[in-house]
């Protein structure tokens, strides 16, 4: 094994042979059938099936709602992860083992879960149609959804780094005469900055290519509430495989650029850690 | 390692006695915090099992023992019985090459590896129907030999494995880089073979990770929507998983029925929270165990009886 630059241990022919056949075998045979199939519609086609006016009012759902959803997210989820690490509360450990409820609640029963709970006779949805806020079946409800499959990731970013910062940095603040918000702002926060982009940057990437959880508060109302996953369910539901690949496509390629991102964000969060 | 727990304990007592907030300050930052996990969290999850019971405990237990019902639950079952035993010998192999080794490409290995978590659903599903869909790559050749992969049960059990599948090297490769490989590497010099240091030194080392990885895979495996929901085709009875029996029965207004589904995979869901706060609680009482006995302890770490090194 000339690559293999250290490791003592034997297995590591056996251990690279099954990793790398299992690994191509089951993701990048079929996720280069996709590119192939979307190279081959030719690029007159592809462009005109990926900017008819369907697909851009759903590119624009899907982004402006992951967006909103992932900045909400970034505000409460550096506040819920501050209070969690900060703060001793009866039932602190509850909560704390509830934030992971998104990851692993299965997003259909998150969806009507959601839907019921916001509908116009909901127990949230009630008073919020009092107000004037119609939540179920409007882009608020997909926003509403994406927030809600979003909010393990800035907390349990930030909630490590938040254990971390060393208590005399915040001493040395208030020594020198900074008052508790200015030492939040010009000392914790901008520790807390890295982690809470990446934490934004993975929520975001999720809530982009979220099906389940959307499509039951959405209405699913072409060309008002119809999310971009949901498009190419509806594309290949009417045999339309080459629409829905090249739309495919576009969302494989956005989310191949938000994991760039956020590679780098990680990077500059451990250096900034460093 | 060594003493972060009890250094961090240490750093919150520090806050709350010198430089905490005032009172006031504090319950309000609570109460937010609250409210918004309240009304995102709590709500929904409190609404399935309201829902599922709101006619009594009869029709839940009626809408539960549904033949289609009990078929999807059925296919679910067989599903992760496939895709969670394929991942974890995945995972297993995977985190051992990605941590007892350096070797060229491995960030690109990892790369690959989380790649399921970035892709849409959808998208997971889509790729498998291009490949044995009647018009994919296979599809022909399927044809003429009667193998149905799409809107079957193996479609099924492909795309759930594609997106289960990072989940337990994900997990296997943090513990595994975090431990180190000290007591495999002094089990080789003592003799052990390779599988004897994988069977009695790295398994046991890693089983709280390997467990919460598994519970975490099978929870995800039995509730995948999207990516099964795209190749299933909707075959009542026969490629309904409990999912997308719950959209099924929503879709009828049947909501107590789709609601007592849907509290079956609540409950698998709670489950899998609290076993990760087990895991979390057993991992952080085996280091501070480990700080304990390495201070009573010469400063050599002692990896000669097997048992010392499984504790």
């Amino acid at each position: 094994m000339r690559f293999k630059t250290r490791g003592v241990l034997p297995g590591f022919g056996l251990s690279l042979g099954y990793t790398v056949l299992y690994v191509g075998l089951l993701v990048l045979l079929p996720l280069s059938a996709m590119v192939i199939k979307a190279s081959s519609l030719g690029l007159s086609e592809f462009w005109l099936k990926v900017t008819d006016d369907r697909a851009l009012a759903a590119y624009r759902l899907s982004f402006g709602s992951a967006f909103v959803g992932s900045l909400l997210n970034a505000v409460f989820g550096v506040l819920v992860a501050w209070v969690l690490v900060r703060y001793r509360f009866p039932g602190r450990s509850i909560v704390d083992a509830l934030v992971d409820l998104p990851f692993a609640l299965p997003t259909a029963v998150a969806g009507i879960a959601l839907t019921t709970v916001y509908a116009e006779h909901g127990v949230l949805g009630e008073p919020l149609a009092k107000l004037g806020l119609k939540v179920a079946f409007t882009p608020l409800g997909v926003t509403m959804a994406l927030t809600f499959i979003g909010i393990p990731f800035v907390v349990r970013t930030v909630q490590p780094v938040l254990e971390e910062i060393d208590p005399d940095v915040e001493e040395a603040a208030a020594v020198l005469g900074a008052t508790r918000f200015q030492t939040f702002r010009r000392v914790i926060f901008p520790a807390l900055l890295p982690a809470t982009l990446t934490g934004f940057a993975l929520a975001f990437a999720r809530a982009l290519g979220e099906y389940g959880s959307v499509v039951f508060i959405s209405g699913n109302m072409p060309m008002r509430t119809e999310i971009t996953p949901l498009l190419i369910v509806t594309k290949l539901e009417q045999y339309d495989y080459a629409g829905a690949t090249a739309i495919a496509a576009v969302m494989l390629v956005a989310s191949f650029g938000m994991l760039l991102l956020i590679n780098l964000l990680e990077r500059w969060a451990r250096r900034a850690e460093a | 390692m060594s003493g972060i727990v009890t250094q961090r304990a240490g750093n919150a007592q520090r806050r709350d006695t010198q430089i905490g907030e005032s009172l006031w300050v504090r319950v309000l930052l609570i109460l937010v915090a609250l409210a918004f996990l309240g009304i995102f969290l709590v709500a929904p999850i409190a609404t399935v099992f309201v829902s599922a019971l709101s006619k009594g405990p009869g029709p839940y237990w009626d809408a539960l023992t549904q033949d289609e019902t009990l078929d999807a639950i059925r296919l679910t079952l067989l599903t992760a019985g496939v895709a969670v035993p394929l991942n974890v010998v995945f995972g297993i192999a995977a985190a051992w090459l990605v941590s007892k080794y350096d070797f060229w490409g491995k960030s690109v290995l990892i790369t690959v590896v989380d790649l399921p978590f970035s892709v849409s659903p959808v998208i997971s599903g889509l790729i498998f129907v291009l490949l044995f869909g009647a018009r994919g790559w296979f599809g022909p050749w399927l044809t003429d030999h009667d193998v149905k992969i799409i809107f079957a049960i193996p479609g099924i059990i492909m795309a759930t494995t594609f997106v289960t599948f990072p989940l337990v090297a994900r997990e296997l490769i943090a513990v595994m880089q975090a431990q180190g490989s000290d007591e495999e590497e002094a089990a080789l010099t003592l003799g052990a073979s390779g599988l004897q240091i994988l069977w009695r030194i790295t398994l046991p080392k890693v089983r709280w990770g390997l467990l919460y990885g598994v519970i975490l895979c099978n929870a995800r495996a039995m509730g995948e929507f999207g990516a099964v929901s795209v190749v299933s085709g909707h075959v009542r009875g026969l490629t309904n998983t409990m999912p997308l029996q719950v959209e099924i029965l929503y879709n009828e207004y049947n909501f107590v029925g789709a609601f007592a589904v849907a509290s079956l995979l609540s409950a698998l869901a709670l489950v899998t929270l609290i076993v990760k706060k087990v895991v979390e609680w057993a991992a952080s009482s085996r280091q501070a165990k480990r700080d304990a006995s390495a201070r009573a302890l010469v400063p050599v770490r002692s990896t000669v009886s097997f048992e010392g090194v499984v504790q």
